[in-house]
């Protein structure tokens, strides 16, 4: 064994596996919810590259910040010749790209998207380990615990709100969107149509429970049948905003400024 | 005749089924008190949904019966059908590029005009490529000719198109539906589904003659060009508007006219009035179909239309080897 292999040996028993190699030096994301939590807890020298939709913004609420780093299209050559030390992935990024990774002796760690406010925690406290700054990511977790708390306070009603997207597909209370509804004081409508998850909320079905509020995303350019449902004229006698863009895709601190954007229609926070 | 009566209890018998069923559950009294009222959500329900519905599947099948049963009758051909030969495909090409270029919001008339005008072309150039007599191999060479380039350039248009979701409407475009149109699209299909209809009951004299051989009608003082001209807008009008709200919905043209032939002595002006009410009362009840087995699924219109008219196509290819034969 040569000697260079012994100290990892020895190092890796007294440490544990990670701090090896010191901080990872360029990490790749190739998800764009890992692109949000890399480009806070990092130090900007850490990244190497970031996915292709973190420009984007309409899904990506720090697309902004995104443009001053290289971007990639998630193809492993690509990726491994910008020969990175960690690699951050979701779990629904391409298979094969990951086991290439694996096989050509990189690292790579698998983020699940977050369903619910605790998922948001661990995976903000595990992407502080990661990059080796869990003291930033502590920093974090308090502030984004004290401004949950403050957004909370004073909510005394709970009107009924529908989550509204094309093809009449409504989300509900157990999803991030959900979770996002319910904080900011409404009481979600799908629960009442016995949707948990997600599924198609029927527009019959939906102006028939009356919801106070109708909740939809931004529509995309060109055209679409699917997004035709948002504007048919059976939503008119119903009031609704138009919510739900970057800000709710990913569990980060933005997804509390969702909350705060939401409350703006919310009784108790000063809407009429 | 007891035909035009039973089609016509039917269509009202099959338009009230539209109206009474769907994902909300209430009493016939308190529908049908809703739908006059419009108060309520049941009345939003009954007035904004499903009335829209109702009537654009009358639209729908009506014209595309009366198209199937006028071209059938002025090339003398049993598989003329708009969807068939690419009229509707274009139809839905010319819908498509309209709505993803933006021409569709300029101005309320853009979407059917577009979807019109791409008919037109498809109808001027099957007339062209199968010649006037409309020989069945020509025909339908041509037919597939231009249903295979127009629903590629849909594919295409809707593969460029800016918005995630508008590659998943490809089905749409080639397989139609009704789900959760509303009277904008109506309005929008109305106009020129009347036009086109004059248009082409107009012609039920000259069709009549026509089934007598070209030479014979141009003596009994039928204009042939006139009536080709009035053919072409009249069925391009009526495929083009409601295929750009509802997609394109196969076989109707084709099955209607079929079961209804022998029912009216094969007189195309007969044929043409039992076919509007035949195509109507067919898709109301494929509509109903497709609300029943699987209400949550938005099941296509042409997939029922498919299962319940392909093997009627098939029955009338062997019937048509067999007289040849």
């Amino acid at each position: 064994m040569r000697p260079s292999k012994l100290i990892a040996l020895v190092a890796a028993l007294l440490f544990g596996a990670a701090p090896i190699y010191g901080n990872p030096q360029r990490v790749v994301s190739l998800n764009l919810c890992t692109d949000q939590l890399l480009m806070l807890l990092a130090d900007g020298d850490q990244i190497a590259s970031l996915s292709k939709i973190a420009t984007d913004p309409r899904t990506s609420p720090m697309a902004q910040r995104a443009q001053g780093f290289a971007i990639n299209s998630g193809d492993a050559e690509e990726i491994f010749m910008q020969a990175p030390d960690l690699v951050l992935a979701g779990t629904y990024t391409e298979q094969g790209t990951v086991q290439m990774m694996r096989s050509l002796g990189i690292t790579v760690e698998i983020f699940a998207p977050e369903q619910n406010f605790d998922d948001i925690r661990q995976n903000i406290a595990r992407m502080g380990q990661l990059l080796g700054h869990p003291q930033r990511a502590d920093t974090m977790l308090r502030d984004f615990d004290d401004r949950l708390a403050q957004l909370t306070d004073g909510i005394t009603q709970r009107p009924r709100a529908a989550l509204y997207s094309a093809n009449g597909y409504t989300t509900g209370a157990e999803t991030m969107a959900g979770h996002i509804l319910s904080a900011a004081g409404f009481d979600n409508i799908a629960t009442e149509a016995g949707i948990s998850w997600g599924g198609t909320l029927p527009l019959e079905t939906l102006v028939m429970l009356q919801p106070d509020l109708v909740i939809t995303g931004s529509t995309y350019p060109g055209h679409s049948r699917s997004e035709e449902i948002l504007r048919h004229p059976a939503l008119t006698p119903l009031k609704s905003i138009t919510q739900t863009g970057a800000k709710w895709v990913c569990g980060t601190p933005a997804i509390l400024d969702a909350v705060a954007e939401l409350q703006r229609a919310h009784p108790d926070k000063g809407a009429k | 005749m007891r035909l035009f009566p039973i089609l016509s209890i039917l269509l009202a018998l099959l338009f009230a089924a539209s109206l009474l069923v769907g994902h909300t559950t209430a009493s016939i009294s308190d529908s049908l008190s809703a739908l006059m009222t419009g108060d309520g959500p049941l009345g939003t329900v009954m007035q904004d949904i499903r009335l829209p519905r109702a009537i654009l599947a009358v639209l729908v099948g009506g014209t595309l019966g009366l198209a199937g049963a006028a071209m059938q009758g002025y090339l003398r051909n049993p598989l003329a059908e708009p969807g068939l030969i690419g009229i509707s495909g274009a139809a839905s090409l010319g819908a498509v590029i309209a709505l993803q270029t933006g021409f569709a919001g300029l101005f309320w008339l853009a979407l059917p005009m577009s979807a019109l005008g791409m008919s037109v072309l498809a109808v001027l150039g099957i007339l062209a490529l199968a010649g006037r007599q409309g020989r069945s191999l020509s025909l339908i060479l041509a037919g597939i000719a231009i249903s295979a380039l127009s629903g590629a350039m849909t594919s295409l248009v809707l593969n460029l198109s800016p918005n995630p979701y508008a590659t998943a409407e490809i089905v749409f475009w080639m397989m139609g539906s009704l789900s959760d149109r509303s009277f904008d699209h109506v309005w929008i299909a109305l106009p020129f589904c009347i036009i086109g209809g004059a248009m082409v009951l107009s012609l039920g004299p000259a069709l009549n003659a026509l089934s007598l051989g070209e030479d014979t009608a141009a003596t009994m003082g039928i204009h042939l060009a006139r009536t080709r001209l009035m053919l072409v807008i009249g069925v391009a009008a009526m495929i083009g508007a409601t295929t750009a709200v509802a997609g394109a919905v196969g076989f109707v043209g084709l099955v209607i006219p079929h079961i209804l032939r022998r029912w009216v002595q094969a007189r195309p002006s007969t044929l043409m009035w039992a076919s509007a009410l035949g195509g109507a009362v067919m898709i109301l009840a494929a509509d109903l179909l497709v609300r029943l087995i699987l209400p949550d699924r938005d099941l296509k219109l042409g997939v029922v239309m498919a299962i319940l008219g392909a093997p009627l196509f098939l029955h009338l290819i062997y019937k048509t080897r067999a007289d040849m034969s």
